[in-house]
């Protein structure tokens, strides 16, 4: 069979302009283009502004995902101000960080993702009592009568393909899908019950919080959270395995490329312990992570100037009409090597280092009881697997957290901020490793830079052509009906895929030499 | 459907004048509607240009009515790219389908700004031919045919952060992009969703709400809606009680709080299930629902109020007292922050000179001074 071309433009149910290109032979995927489509020079628009205003901007980044663009400029700025937040101050911004990925990782897994799985139209033949059910049950049996055109949107068109069968699946997928809209909106409220709102908190600042803290808001921190507890245990942990356990091809498919990075994050004392541990996965050797290693590559991306730099000594000039480039992403790498970040980087990290015996014996009955080795998490699945199981641990990680919180005591350490400093904040976003740097010069930012999860996974070939690693994954993937590519929505899928936060760019004409490289 | 934005806003200001609407109108309204079932209910395109989905992330938040019964019993939700079950052509296949079988009849909502430059390539979505199409000419395209125009987010209805200087793709609010629809104006950094849910429910069940000279719904952001006005930390101002350092309690006015510019109701209505809001938190207000946010380079977010910058009000960089006035008087257009200004300097004149000698000066100048002193 000849070659085919499938454009799929927009990749919806993500945050953002994703474009996914593939060519199809004999049903399989042979090459593939990731192209991120949209650039507003966050970077540039830092420049010159108050280094307060990193953290209230830099969380706008992305609305999907504000707190751990705030969370790492925080870090940064806790670096360049040389300043500690106490104990207090680095709790609570756990917390709001952790109740972030709550309210990300249900909103990937139900409102982003199981429209790839889930047949909707299952609902047309529910017969039970559940009245939220029957509402929509009605609603969309009443368009499909009146003839309109539109009925079941947004749920429908869709592309078709091999949706579930099991109707007792569907239909719980559809009742959890709505349940989930509830009990995301309540980790929002968790987040802002210390930050004030959400999405883009109002209390992130370097030396601490500005939370005004009272033990009212502790109490109502963690009367949510053992509710969403209860749901992540008895609702998305079972419907993930589920799902899984019908699809037990996407073990197969969608792995990509094999090698993992994780910055860690969640600081866990005051020596700068974390909980999430750091490391590096290259080529089947762990090892420690070093950002010395860091390179972006531009030759496939929209810029144009020089290739293979670190980050912050990159000169960068956007360059929208620039011949070959494909994308407004640049393609980091890893002493050279193309590497994956994420909830399934972060697992098969802490798995390896054995850092942490409870993630690992969750993983190990998790394999059993879907009777797969280790290396099938490496897979589209194993992501959905991976997001999960940490957000398991995580939750029930945050009820001790909470606990440690002592209203009596305060929440910020007093900064000033100095007429010349650098900053670095490495922390783990819900989507993977995420850096930001600061130059503070003449008491204002000269430069600001941010490299970001999607960067990472969602980049394009770098000057030697090796594809990044949503391209990787495509690879060798099957695509049964051209016409209806919902294998390709399902791969790119499983990464989280968060565009507005990938694309970013540093002009580099001045002060760069000074960024301290850990 | 060819009005002038200025003969709109007069129709909508005078005929929706009065439906005075509180806090708790969003129950009411929705009680009182019939719609189901596709008819009744408001068909919407939800198109995204320059944005970070913060704005539908907030829509999702709506508590009361949830989500799930605003899709299913107040509007169409025909097209969004973060929430619709359809990807690549297939999505886009809605919206061709919508111009041709449904002119006249839908609602084009907007976030994120628009990029002019560079033809406007910094955002495209999907391609013909095997050329991108860009967010400018889908923008152009379905808003042609739209019957009003909703901008959600302060991207899309002043420019927000993407337009602040050096505005590196010549990013743009809608009203710069459409000029020949109405449109309503729904800022906020994200806009809370009863302000978006409730401007879509108040258009179905009475026609475009009353709207300010900057096309906001005055029930939201009215002159009554001043944060300073409506704050719970008001007292600790009114007795001169100024939190010094982030944490404290106080009113957060020496720590950059906008409330004194900012127009919106979050201080009554409670952001996120009401469970807090900005200046509750202890996080000073940033004023993200007003045209001046982020503000300009060399200003600060977090600077007092006095003395910043404004972007778009060229030649205003006054000394300290006059800025403060300038600023409330300009933004607000005139409706009564004159009072509110003069409020500020007074007060703000005592309190400086008494903390001045008690405690020294703020953080953020701390250095600066000494430097100087140097």
């Amino acid at each position: 069979m000849a070659k085919q071309i499938v454009t799929v433009d927009p990749l919806t149910r993500i945050e953002g302009h994703l474009k996914i290109k593939v060519e199809v032979e004999n049903g399989v995927v042979t090459n593939a283009f990731s192209s991120g489509e949209m650039f507003r020079g966050w970077e540039i628009i830092l420049r010159d502004r108050s280094p307060l205003d990193a953290p209230p901007i830099a969380q706008r980044i992305c609305g999907v995902c504000p707190m751990p663009h705030g969370t790492g400029a925080i870090l940064a700025l806790d670096d360049a101000l040389n300043v500690k937040p106490p104990t207090n101050g680095r709790i609570i911004r756990n917390l709001m960080l952790a109740a972030e990925f709550i309210h990300s990782h249900l909103l990937h897994f139900y409102h982003l993702c199981a429209l790839d799985f889930v047949d909707i139209t299952a609902v047309l033949n529910y017969k039970g009592t559940d009245p939220k059910l029957n509402k929509v049950k009605d609603w969309i049996q009443a368009d499909i009568d009146a003839g309109v055109a539109s009925a079941g949107a947004p749920f429908l068109p869709r592309y078709e393909g091999d949706y579930i069968q099991d109707f007792d699946v569907n239909i719980q997928a559809i009742a959890n899908y709505l349940k989930a809209l509830e009990v995301r909106r309540k980790a929002h409220e968790m987040l802002a019950i210390f930050g004030g709102k959400m999405p883009h908190c109002q209390t992130l600042v370097p030396g601490g919080v500005a939370t005004m803290l009272d033990i009212d808001k502790v109490i109502a921190f963690k009367s949510r959270l053992s509710e969403i507890r209860g749901f992540i245990d008895s609702q998305y942990i079972p419907d993930v395995v589920a799902v899984a356990s019908l699809y037990p091809s996407y073990f197969k498919i969608g792995g990509g490329v094999g090698n993992f990075l994780s910055y860690g994050g969640f600081p866990v004392d005051e020596d700068g312990n974390r909980y999430y541990t750091s490391g590096v996965y290259l080529d089947g050797n762990l090892s420690d992570f070093d950002p010395k290693y860091v390179a972006e590559f531009v030759k496939y991306s929209k810029y144009s100037s020089g290739s293979g730099l670190y980050p912050l000594k990159g000169e960068t000039v956007p360059d929208a009409r620039k011949s070959d480039a494909y994308s407004w992403l640049k393609a980091p790498r890893y002493n050279g090597k193309v590497v994956e970040v994420g909830p399934l980087a972060r697992a098969i990290i802490t798995y390896l280092k054995g850092t942490d015996p409870d993630f690992k014996s969750l993983i190990d009955s998790a394999l059993t009881a879907l009777g797969l080795q280790p290396e099938d998490l490496i897979s589209t699945m194993g992501r959905h697997a991976a997001r999960a199981l940490e957000l398991k641990l995580l939750a029930d990680k945050m009820d001790e957290w909470v606990n440690e919180i002592d209203p009596g005591k305060p929440v910020h350490t007093k900064f000033s901020i100095p007429m010349t400093s650098d900053g670095m904040g490495l922390t783990e976003a819900s989507r993977g490793s995420l850096g930001h740097w600061i130059s503070i010069d003449n008491w204002r930012i000269a430069n600001y830079q941010a490299v970001v999860p999607t960067t990472w996974n969602g980049g394009p070939r770098d000057d030697s052509g090796n594809m990044g690693p949503y391209e990787k994954a495509l690879i060798g993937a099957p695509v049964a009906d051209v016409n209806n590519p919902i294998e390709v929505g399902r791969i790119i899928r499983s990464f989280d895929p968060c565009l507005a936060c990938a694309v970013h760019i540093m002009e580099g004409d001045r002060e760069i030499l000074k960024f301290r490289v850990c | 459907m060819l009005i002038s934005r200025k003969r709109f806003l007069q129709i909508s200001a005078g005929s929706i004048a009065g439906i005075a609407l509180s806090n708790l109108w969003l129950p009411k309204l929705l009680s009182a509607s019939n719609a189901t079932n596709g008819k009744g209910r408001l068909p919407i395109i939800w198109f995204q240009a320059q944005a970070c989905s913060g704005c539908p992330v907030s829509f999702i938040n709506t508590e009361y009515p949830g989500v799930d019964e605003v899709l299913i019993e107040v509007i169409v939700l025909e097209y969004h790219p973060v929430i619709m079950g359809a990807t690549g052509d297939l999505a886009l296949s809605v919206i061709d389908r919508m111009i041709a079988e449904e002119s006249g009849k839908y609602i084009l909502v907007v976030d994120g700004s628009i990029p002019l430059e560079e033809d406007g390539l910094y955002c495209t979505v999907g391609e013909k031919d095997e050329k991108p199409i860009t967010a400018l000419e889908w923008i152009n395209k379905i808003s042609e045919s739209a019957l009003a125009v909703v901008a959600v987010g302060t991207c899309a209805t002043w420019g927000g952060i993407p337009a602040a200087p050096p505005n590196p793709t010549g990013a743009v609010p809608a009203s710069q992009v459409i000029k020949d629809k109405p449109i309503i104006n729904i800022p906020g950094c994200p806009p809370h969703p009863d302000w978006m849910v409730g401007t879509i429910v108040n258009v179905l069940k009475y026609g475009i709400p009353e709207l300010d000279s900057l096309g906001r719904p005055v029930m939201f952001f009215g002159p009554d809606k001043l944060i300073h006005d409506n704050c719970e930390l008001r007292q600790y101002f009114d007795t001169g009680i100024f939190a010094m350092n982030f944490g404290e309690k106080g009113c957060l006015y020496e720590l950059g709080c906008k409330g004194p510019v900012a127009h919106c109701d979050a201080a009554t209505r409670g952001w996120n299930s009401g469970v807090n809001w900005c200046n509750r938190s202890g996080g000073p207000c940033i004023g993200c629902t007003e045209p001046f946010f982020p503000g300009g380079a060399g200003s600060g977010i977090y600077e007092k109020l006095p003395g910043a910058e404004v972007p778009g009000l060229a030649g205003i960089n006054a000394s300290a007292n006059t800025v403060g006035m300038a600023l409330g008087a300009a933004v607000v257009a005139g409706i009564g922050a004159h009072a509110a200004a003069r409020v500020i300097s007074t007060k703000y004149r005592q309190y400086k000179d008494e903390k001045n000698r008690e405690k020294g000066t703020p953080y953020i100048l701390k250095e600066k001074e000494e430097e100087e002193d140097k």
